[in-house]
């Protein structure tokens, strides 16, 4: 009789297994997959602590927090995937109050029989978006569900980071006068996701724009500390993000046609689908308003930057009490950029 | 993007603007109908009324396929939706559409119903061909353009011995909605509506042709000027209107010339001649019952039609007491004339039809114009 080896688990098959039940059990596969994935993909001295919490020391000044869902399809797309993704979203939301990023949390739905080689691709990517950040991914979480009942996976993350001081950027505080600047073209991120779902494939060298902005944020807030506004424009598009604030601040918007930043691969693909660009989502671009007197500076540090190098001025705030987002379009008229209406593009982040 | 920011230019734009406001003799009006929903779009979306003299009035037609889509075709569609085993394939406008109690096939998809999004009827077809357990329906519904790849979507299911796909037939014609129009009571005794000529469709006339339109033209003493959906097409097709009508002409002629020919796509109305045959008459949102103003399916290929398949019965809904959707899809009345646009009447949540597709009257003021009603 052979002895039994003290400690032995047979390693994770990441070439041809696929998620079970068991591993969301809470048993030791479940303790398997957390080590040998996630601790060893993410590992900082923090998730090493294997506690069911993150203790971290509590930085200085106000601290923002933000949470995002990910559940796009396909999970992989030109420019990125459902992994760096996940990341970026939240790195975004956080850094949007001009905060820099610290810390996330991850959780994962997985769909029994997803396989592990895919959950790796996308583990890993999120890997490399954290560490590309210099944010940590400290904890997380994971649940199985049985097959038919998700979509291979959906990653929710929370991001936690610190303000600087003399830093005052939110919605409501748009001015009529102000300058509205976006950071580069409009629509990439949904015309590269939409360029592979079933049931319009269509060839696009377009990839996803898929970044995270707090270095960016960063440059521009040492630049303009008083930047009134940031925002970055996801689902529903510009369109959608500029009527949020506009509606925050009590203001409308008018926008000049000619001046937005848009690819003429994404303008051909929106022309073919019957879509408008300024409603198509963007995962690595933002949109900014401050002061008149601000806005070239501003500009110039946005240009400078490799995420910023398509930026441009794209109109003003002017007051309304209606609070439209109106455009002067290229052709000589005015029309109102309305909300998005019902879904243009669904399950894109 | 080549080929379409040419017909787009802004510089080209004022130039015309320039001599229609030239050429418009200031003592008359100029009331222009542009019949399709792909021309209101336009002229929502770019702000063509921005570049027009006060006298020259657009006045949206009934060309929007969804909208005069009556309500009770809809219900049909939402109760096939709920015979085991079916499949619903549509466009995705019609998605939105209510029908009675406020229901809608989104609303009846929430609940579990089957029903997919399609780009074409072939997409329909390939779902038909992919799941031989289920009936596949696909919702036709559209003029003249739409309707020669439902003939082929019919041929290609006969042709793969497709058992189990069928099409629910909502076609509709072109040409009889103007004639419809035209002979209405607002038109011809009450002087309600003042029409004095037509911007004809794009996309129908690259199938239809020129010709059919010369009748109106003819008959009527209407001008007729066939234009693409391009911004600049309908700048020219108003210069175009305003010239004839100053000079007291009454002419179909034809700016779309790049697609549009005097006889159109002689293989597609083949097609269609092969596949369809005339209703004796149909209901249309607005415009109520119109005579041979439809299409449905010819007896040889009754094995696809839907209607036969599953018995669906004629249903009539009444519209909303207060929605003036039939009165905008007629002319008679503009979007903000109705009491419920946009109060309770949204693209949101729309009551009539015309508030659903961007090609609806209300739809596309609502979304890009009504900045100008608050001023």
């Amino acid at each position: 009789m052979t002895k039994p080896k003290t400690g032995y688990t047979r390693p994770l098959d990441f070439k041809h297994g696929r998620v079970d039940m068991t591993h969301g059990s809470g048993g030791r596969a479940m303790a398997q997959l957390i080590d040998e994935l996630f601790v060893a993909a993410f590992d900082n001295e923090f998730l090493r602590q294997m506690n069911d919490q993150a203790r971290f020391p509590a930085p200085q000044g106000r601290m923002v927090m933000s949470t995002d869902s990910h559940v796009v399809s396909p999970l992989f797309f030109p420019g990125g995937d459902i992994g760096c993704l996940s990341v970026h979203g939240t790195i975004n939301d956080v850094a949007m109050s001009g905060a820099r990023p610290l810390y996330l949390s991850a959780s994962f739905i997985l769909e029994e029989g997803f396989p592990l080689a895919d959950l790796r691709r996308i583990v890993e990517s999120m890997a490399q978006a954290a560490r590309d950040a210099g944010v940590a991914i400290v904890t997380g979480d994971t649940k199985v569900v049985e097959q038919g009942k998700g979509d291979g996976v959906f990653i929710t993350t929370t991001g936690i980071g610190v303000v600087p001081d003399g830093v005052d950027i939110s919605g409501e505080r748009a001015l009529p006068g102000d300058k509205i600047l976006v950071s580069g073209t409009l629509g990439d991120h949904g015309v590269a996701v939409m360029s592979l779902r079933e049931n319009l494939t269509f060839h696009t060298s377009i990839q996803s724009d898929t970044a995270a902005l707090h270095g960016l944020v960063a440059a521009m807030v040492a630049a303009v500390p008083a930047i009134r506004v940031l925002r970055d424009p996801t689902r529903g598009g510009l369109a959608t993000t500029l009527n949020e604030i506009a509606r925050q601040s009590a203001v409308g918007m008018m926008l000049h046609e000619n001046k937005l930043p848009i690819r003429e691969q994404v303008k051909a693909a929106c022309e073919f689908l019957g879509l408008d660009p300024l409603y198509v989502a963007n995962e690595g671009k933002l949109a900014a308003i401050c002061a008149p007197q601000d806005a070239e500076r501003l500009l110039q540090v946005m240009r400078a930057h490799p995420l910023g190098c398509d930026a441009a001025i794209v109109g003003e705030v002017i007051e309304d009490p209606h609070h439209f987002v109106q455009m002067e379009t290229a052709f000589g008229g005015r029309r109102v950029v309305d909300w998005l209406t019902g879904e243009q593009l669904p399950r894109i982040c | 993007m080549r080929f379409v920011d040419e017909f787009r230019d802004g510089a080209l734009a004022r130039n015309i603007a320039a001599n229609i406001a030239r050429e418009a003799d200031p003592r008359r009006r100029y009331h222009l109908m542009e019949f399709c929903g792909g021309h209101t779009h336009a002229i929502s979306r770019y702000g063509i009324a921005d570049l027009l003299p006060a006298n020259v009035r657009m006045i949206h037609g009934p060309g929007c396929p969804v909208c005069v889509l009556p309500a009770g075709r809809v219900e049909n569609a939402i109760r096939l939706t709920q015979t085991p085993g079916v499949t619903l394939c549509c466009y995705g406008d019609l998605l939105r559409v209510p029908a009675a109690d406020g229901m809608s096939l989104l609303k009846a998809k929430a609940r579990g119903a089957d029903v997919r999004m399609v780009y074409s009827s072939a997409d329909a077809v390939k779902i038909a061909q992919e799941n031989p357990q289920r009936q596949v329906v696909f919702f036709a519904i559209g003029f003249e353009t739409t309707t020669p790849p439902t003939a082929v979507a019919i041929l290609q299911a006969q042709a793969l011995g497709l058992a189990n796909f069928s099409v629910f037939c909502n076609h509709v014609l072109t040409p009889s909605a103007i004639s419809h129009i035209l002979q209405s009571p607002e038109i011809r005794q009450l002087g309600v509506l003042s029409l004095d000529g037509f911007i004809g469709p794009a996309h129908v006339s690259t199938v239809i042709g020129s010709r059919p339109y010369e009748y109106f033209a003819e008959e009527f003493q209407k001008p007729v000027v066939i234009a693409g959906f391009e911004p600049l097409d309908v700048m020219q097709a108003i210069l175009m209107l305003v010239r004839q009508l100053n000079e007291g002409r009454a002419e179909v002629e034809n700016e779309f010339s790049r697609a549009v020919t005097r006889d159109g796509n002689v293989k597609a109305q083949l097609l269609v001649a092969e596949v369809f045959e005339l209703r004796r008459i149909f209901e249309w949102r607005g415009l109520g019952l119109v005579p041979y103003s439809a299409l449905r399916i010819k007896a040889p290929y009754a094995d696809y039609d839907a209607e036969l398949r599953f018995q669906i019965p004629a249903v009539s809904i009444a519209d909303n007491k207060a929605c003036e959707c039939g009165a905008i899809l007629r002319g008679v009345k503009h979007p903000r004339d109705c009491k419920l646009f946009g109060t309770v009447c949204t693209p949101d949540n729309p009551v009539g039809s015309c508030m659903v597709s961007s090609e609806g009257a209300c739809a596309a003021h609502y979304s890009y114009g009504r900045f100008r009603e608050v001023r």
